[in-house]
C-alpha cells in the first residue's frame, strides 16, 4: 500500500516532536495534532510511528483520532462507496453486500483501495430505505441489491 | 475503620471501602454491571446506583467510597426506578437474540433483566449494526450485542497490557474493536482471551467448534481420540454450578467416555514428555551456555506474544511443541503403529482451558497434529446436550499408557507449575541426588514475578516465572535492559497461568466477591491433583519410560525432533 511515510523527511520531523513532546502531561493530543498537520492525515503508518515511539497500543492514537471530528484517517479514494448499514438495508442483507464489497476491494470499511482509486464507508440510513439494500458511489444510489450487483456496478468506475 | 449503615443494617468496614464492597459485607447485594473487580472501576454503567442520604442524585455504589456516619439506601423505589430505566436503554440497542446465544442463561444482561423485572423495553430507538467478526481462529467478536462496559478494554490494555483492542468513535457510533476495522486475526492480538473472560455478555465469546466434535464422533470411519489439559479439570464443575476449585478429573473422564471418544487420553502424559525435551534441552544449553535464558514454549498466547512484541527473544525460546501439539504428534505416530490404526483415521480433539489452543493447532508448522480444540466451557455445552447429569457421574480413568502421567504433569496448570515439574527431573538428571522435598514453594502463588535459584553441582541456576503479559514485559524489559539475568523462564500468557485461561467458564463480580480470587480456588485443586498422585517426577513417569524405550529413543533425539519439536515466526504488529 502506498504510504504517506514514505517521506522519511516528515517522518524524521514527527519523531522529532514526539521525542520533544512525549515527557509532557497529556502528550497524545498534540502529538496526533501534528502528525495530522504534517501528513495532513492520520492513516495507519502514521499510527504506527506514533505508536512506536511513544511505546503505547496503536488503539490509543486511534481512539483519539476517531473521537474528534478534526482528524481524518485518510485521503478519500477518487470514488466514495457508501453501503447503508440503516436498520432497513440490515435487515434486507446489506451485510453480504457489504462483505463482497470487502472481497472485490480488498478493503475494510472506512479505507481506501491501495491505488487510490476506491473508499468504501458503511453509512447510517441514507434516506431511501424502500429501495434496501442500498450503496452510494459518489451521487449516485444503487438499491436492491445483490452480492453479485457488485462486480459490475464497480466496473462502470474502473 | 468507619461506621455506615445501609438499608438500615449497620456495618463496620475498612476506609475507603466502597459502598458495593460495604453493602457486601452487609449481605446485600447491589447489581453491577461495568464493574469487574481487580479488572474495571470506572463508574459508568449505572445499574450499581444507590440513594445516599444528603447527597445529590443517586451514586455509583462500584466507586463511591464510604464515608463515616454514611446512610445508604439500596433498594429505594428512586433507586429501583432508575437503574430499571437505565438498563431498558443499555437494551433498547442490544441485539437480543438469547436463545441463539453462547452467553444465553450465563448472561449478566439477562440477570440484570430478570432482577430488575424488565417485561418490557419502552424505548425502542435506532440500532447500531456492526458486521460480526469470526476471522480469529480463536475470538467471536459480536459489537451489536456490546454494551461498552468496556471491561474488555481494561482486561486487554491494564491486565495484559497488549491493547489489541479499545473504544473508537464516539457517542452513537462509539464501538470497541480492533484499529482501522482490522479484525482480531489481523492484529497483534495473541487470543489469550482475557477480553472474553471479562465480558459480562454475548458479545466476546470463543469461537465454537463442538460441531466438529460431534460430526467426528458420528463418523464411523474414524478413529476420535480425547486428551484433556491438566486445567480442566480444576474448572470443569463450575459450568454445573459445582463450588470453584472443585476437583472432576474422574466425572470428567466418564463423561468422555459417553460422549462417545475411542480413547480418553491425558494431555498430563504429553506435560511430563515436554519436561524430559524441555530438561534435556535446558540441560544442553546450559552446558554450551549459549541462548539462555531458556523460555518456555507451552502457552500458544505467549508464543505469539513473543513473535508480535518480543523478537529479539527469539534465540531464547525452548523449541519444544507445547503439551497439546506433543500429544497429537505421538497419538497419529506412536499409537497408531502400536494399535495398527491408519494415523488419517485418527482424530484427535483436545479439550483445554485456552482460547488460544484454536490458533495453535493451525500455525502452519504444527497443522495436523491434533484436529479441533475445544474449550472447558465447550465440552461442558456438549456434556449438557448430551443430558449427562455431570455432578451425579461415578469416577473412571483415563485409557492406558498415554492417560497415565505424574503429580509434575499436572501441575502445568498453574503458573509457576512447569517451573516446578522442570526443576524435580533437571535436579535429580544433573546431580543424580534424590530431592527430598519436590515442592518448590518459591515459584508457586500469584506474585507477578517470581524467582528462585537451585544448585546443580554447583551451578547455580537462576530461574523466573511470569505469568500475564504484563509481567513478561516486566520481566522481559528488565532483561533487555541488562538489569536481570536468569537461566531459564517460565512464561504463562494468562495471569495465573492456564487454570485462568480464556476457555475457562467465566467468573462475574459477584463470584469474586462472595468466594475470593477464583484462581487461588483452582490451583489448590491443582495441586491436589499432584499430591494425589505417587508419582510426582516426570521422568519416573513408566509409560513415558516405555515410549523412550519402544519408540523415540533419548529425548532432544532424532525422532524427537521430528515429531516434538518446532519453529517460530517473526510478525511485526501492523501491516500495511
Ligand atoms: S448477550 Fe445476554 S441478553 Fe444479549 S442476547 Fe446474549 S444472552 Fe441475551
Ligand atoms: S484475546 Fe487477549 S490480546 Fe486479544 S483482544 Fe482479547 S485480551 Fe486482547
Ligand atoms: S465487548 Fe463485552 S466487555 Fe467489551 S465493552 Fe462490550 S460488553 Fe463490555
Ligand atoms: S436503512 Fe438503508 S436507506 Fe434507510
Ligand atoms: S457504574 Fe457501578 S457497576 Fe457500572
Amino acid at each position: 500500500m502506498a504510504t504517506v511515510t514514505a517521506d522519511k523527511a516528515k517522518v524524521d520531523e514527527l519523531k522529532a516532536y514526539i521525542a520533544e513532546h512525549k515527557g509532557i502531561k497529556g502528550p497524545l493530543m498534540p502529538i496526533i495534532q501534528k502528525a495530522q498537520e504534517i501528513f495532513g492525515c492520520l492513516p495507519i503508518d502514521v499510527q504506527d510511528v506514533i505508536a512506536e515511539e511513544m511505546g503505547i497500543p496503536m488503539t490509543d492514537i486511534y481512539g483519539v483520532a476517531t473521537f474528534y471530528s478534526q482528524f481524518a484517517l485518510e485521503p478519500k479514494g477518487e470514488h466514495v462507496i457508501g453501503l447503508c448499514m440503516g436498520t432497513a438495508c440490515y435487515v434486507k442483507n446489506s451485510q453480504p453486500i457489504l462483505e463482497r464489497l470487502r472481497k472485490e476491494l480488498g478493503i475494510s470499511e472506512g479505507a481506501t483501495t491501495p491505488d487510490g482509486k476506491y473508499s468504501l464507508d458503511a453509512t447510517r440510513c441514507l434516506g431511501c430505505c424502500g429501495l434496501a439494500p442500498v450503496m452510494m458511489i459518489d451521487d449516485r444510489v444503487y438499491g436492491r441489491l445483490k452480492p453479485d450487483d457488485i462486480p459490475g456496478i464497480l466496473a462502470e468506475y474502473k | 475503620m468507619v461506621s455506615v449503615t445501609i438499608d438500615g443494617i449497620k456495618v463496620e468496614v475498612a476506609d475507603n471501602t466502597s459502598v458495593l464492597e460495604a453493602a457486601h459485607q452487609a449481605g446485600i447485594k447491589i447489581p453491577t454491571l461495568c464493574y469487574l473487580k481487580g479488572v474495571n472501576a470506572i463508574g459508568s454503567c449505572r445499574m450499581c446506583l444507590v440513594e445516599i442520604e444528603n447527597a445529590r442524585g443517586l451514586q455509583a455504589a462500584c466507586v463511591m467510597p464510604v464515608s463515616d456516619g454514611m446512610i445508604i439506601s439500596t433498594n429505594s423505589k428512586r433507586v429501583r426506578d432508575t437503574r430499571r430505566m437505565n438498563l431498558e436503554l443499555i437494551l433498547s440497542n442490544h441485539e437480543r437474540d438469547c436463545l441463539v446465544c453462547k452467553r444465553n442463561y450465563n448472561c449478566e444482561l439477562q440477570a440484570l433483566a430478570e432482577r430488575f423485572g424488565v417485561d418490557d423495553i419502552r424505548y425502542e430507538g435506532e440500532m447500531t449494526h456492526n458486521p460480526i467478526d469470526i476471522t480469529s481462529p480463536s475470538i467471536r467478536r459480536e459489537p451489536n450485542k456490546c454494551v461498552l462496559c468496556r471491561r474488555c478494554v481494561a482486561a486487554c490494555n491494564d491486565i495484559q497490557d497488549i491493547g489489541a483492542i479499545g473504544a473508537t468513535e464516539r457517542g452513537f457510533k462509539t464501538i470497541i474493536e480492533p484499529v482501522f476495522k482490522k479484525s482480531l486475526a489481523d492484529v497483534p492480538c495473541i487470543n489469550c482471551g482475557r477480553c472474553v473472560q471479562s465480558c459480562p455478555c454475548g458479545a466476546l465469546t470463543v469461537i465454537n467448534d463442538t460441531d466438529k466434535v460431534w460430526e467426528a464422533i458420528n463418523d464411523p470411519d474414524k478413529h476420535v481420540v480425547v486428551q484433556t489439559a491438566p486445567a480442566v479439570r480444576a474448572a470443569l464443575g463450575e459450568a454445573f454450578c459445582m463450588p470453584i476449585g472443585t476437583r472432576v478429573t474422574g466425572k470428567m473422564v466418564t463423561a468422555l467416555k459417553r460422549l462417545g471418544f475411542d480413547k480418553v487420553f491425558d494431555t498430563n502424559f504429553a506435560a511430563d514428555l515436554t519436561i524430559m525435551e524441555e530438561g534435556t534441552e535446558l540441560i544442553e544449553r546450559l552446558k554450551e551456555n549459549h541462548h539462555l535464558p531458556m523460555i518456555t514454549s507451552c502457552s500458544p498466547g505467549w508464543v505469539k506474544y513473543m513473535e508480535h512484541y518480543y523478537e529479539d527473544f527469539f534465540e531464547n525460546m525452548s523449541s519444544c511443541k507445547s503439551p497439546q501439539q506433543m500429544m497429537g504428534a505421538i497419538i497419529k505416530s506412536y499409537y497408531a503403529e502400536k494399535n495398527n490404526i491408519d494415523p488419517k483415521k485418527i482424530f484427535v480433539v483436545s479439550v483445554m482451558p485456552c482460547s488460544a489452543k484454536k490458533f495453535e493447532l493451525q500455525r502452519p508448522e504444527l497443522v495436523g497434529d491434533v484436529d479441533v480444540s475445544i474449550t472447558t466451557v465447550e465440552l461442558a455445552e456438549m456434556i449438557k446436550q448430551a443430558g449427562i447429569n455431570f455432578p451425579e457421574l461415578p469416577d473412571d480413568t483415563f485409557d492406558e499408557v498415554l492417560g497415565d502421567s505424574t503429580g509434575a504433569g499436572a501441575i502445568f496448570g498453574n503458573t509457576g507449575g512447569v517451573m516446578e515439574a522442570a526443576l524435580r527431573t533437571v535436579y535429580e538428571l544433573v546431580t543424580g541426588k534424590k530431592l527430598d522435598n519436590v515442592e518448590f514453594n518459591e515459584v508457586r502463588g500469584l506474585a507477578g514475578v517470581k524467582e528462585s535459584q537451585v544448585d546443580l553441582n554447583g551451578t547455580i541456576v537462576k530461574v523466573a516465572v511470569a505469568h500475564g503479559t504484563k509481567n513478561i514485559k516486566k520481566l522481559l524489559n528488565a532483561i533487555r535492559a541488562g538489569e536481570a539475568d536468569y537461566h531459564f523462564i517460565e512464561v504463562m500468557a494468562c495471569p495465573g497461568g492456564c487454570i485462568n485461561g480464556g476457555g475457562q467458564p467465566p467468573i462475574n463480580n459477584e463470584q469474586i466477591m462472595t468466594y475470593g480470587d477464583h484462581r487461588i480456588l483452582r490451583a489448590k485443586a491443582i495441586y491436589e491433583e499432584d499430591e494425589a498422585n505417587t508419582i510426582r517426577k516426570s521422568h519416573e513417569n513408566p509409560s513415558i519410560q516405555l515410549l523412550y524405550k519402544e519408540f523415540l529413543g533419548h529425548p532432544g533425539g532424532h525422532k524427537s525432533h521430528d515429531l516434538l519439536h518446532t519453529t517460530y515466526k517473526k510478525r511485526g504488529k501492523y501491516h500495511y
